[in-house]
């Protein structure tokens, strides 16, 4: 039987696909922080902005992405929405 | 006090090594056939092989008979440098230092490496060396004494894969921009959509291009005679590697159709202005 993988396959090049397969595998072997550590990131990114502005923590996304041979690590943090009331008079 | 002659001929003289990490892409076929090409346009070149314990830059150059010293007669002292250098039957001009063959790489230093190198600038344009596939000392050996880098791959996952970590070895050694050789392409394969098309595997590795090599039965040939078939002027091939020869020594040559870009010439062309600009 067919794989799910092998269905999305069907009638794609096989070029395309080791292109693909290439491109994720290279940013793993090019990538210099060791498993696990991108969640401990995350999670040390958002206590310390925590401290001073309220975090969407449940958006925040964290990615490496490449720039030619070089990477760079994007975060997105998203803030809380805050309402502005007016003060108690 | 110093001979200006002399120290002008050694700034000028390049030592480049071809690498690939992995095996079997054509790192020693690369290495002879560049090197011919060196000599053919009358540059005074010697190929070495550092592959100590797996030699086979002598078979495909057809010198096998002639070895009476080798490198690691040299490094250990046994013989003078010149002793160790073999001329090639055709090229005036061309030289080759063969490896050991009962040894292993530890029978060699990084800084012999150096030592034989700066020796060797004094009377050579350019000393080509062919290093031993994978990252452990052979390799280490090969890159030790290099002014530039060139990585042989094929249009093939495990090749590519690992070029990007020899590239990045390259740069983390300071030893770069590497130059990259696409070889054994097939263009109809590439047409088909089945096999990694030149500007893909630029698009991967973003690195220089320095040559296009077609996927060439009549190198097996030429091999099986001992004979590079960059002497070949009628092959194909053979100008694939002559055009390398050419970029090396600073000229400018396009990749058109007929050097193996095939159709993808536009876009290829694009890529390498790219390239260019991040050198």
């Amino acid at each position: 039987m067919r794989s799910f993988a092998g269905l999305l396959n069907r009638g794609k090049r096989s070029a395309e696909t080791a292109k693909e397969r290439l491109r994720l595998v290279l940013i793993h072997d090019r990538s210099t922080l060791p498993p696990g550590a991108m969640e401990t990131l995350r999670d040390e990114l958002i206590e310390v902005i925590s401290r001073h502005v309220e975090v969407d923590r449940s958006a925040v996304r964290l990615e490496i992405t490449q720039d030619g041979r070089s990477q760079r690590l994007l975060a997105d943090i998203p803030l809380k929405h805050v309402n502005h009331r007016l003060p108690d008079l | 006090m110093v001979d200006w002659r002399e120290k002008l001929k050694t700034d000028m003289s390049k030592v480049i090594t071809v690498t690939s990490g992995k095996g079997g892409v054509g790192k020693t076929t690369a290495t002879a056939n560049i090197g011919a090409a060196l000599a053919k346009l009358g540059h005074k070149v010697v190929c070495m092989d550092a592959d100590i314990g797996l030699r086979n830059l002598d078979v495909v150059l057809g010198l096998e008979n002639r070895i009476v010293y080798d490198l690691v007669d040299v490094v250990e002292g046994r013989c003078k440098l010149r002793q160790a250098l073999i001329r090639d039957k055709r090229l005036e001009e061309l030289y080759l230092i063969p490896a050991a063959q009962t040894r292993d790489k530890s029978a060699v230093s990084p800084k012999d490496m150096i030592r034989i190198c700066d020796e060797l600038r004094k009377d050579f344009d350019y000393v080509l060396i062919d290093s031993p596939a994978g990252i452990e000392r052979g390799f280490k050996n090969a890159i030790a004494p290099a002014d530039e880098i060139i990585i042989v791959t094929n249009p093939e996952v495990s090749a590519v894969r690992d070029a990007d970590r020899i590239i990045g070895i390259v740069e983390a050694e300071q030893k770069g921009p590497a130059k990259l050789v696409i070889n054994r392409i097939n263009m109809d394969m590439v047409e088909r959509g089945d096999m990694l098309a030149v500007a893909d595997v630029l698009e991967l590795l973003a690195v220089d291009l320095i040559g296009i090599v077609p996927d060439d039965q009549a190198v097996l040939v030429s091999t099986n005679r001992g004979a590079p078939i960059a002497l070949e002027v009628k092959s194909k091939t053979g100008q694939a590697f002559r055009d390398i020869a050419k970029r090396l020594a600073g000229q400018e040559v396009a990749f058109t159709s007929s050097n193996g870009a095939g159709g993808l010439f536009g876009r290829l062309s694009k890529m390498i202005r790219v390239g260019n600009k991040n050198a």
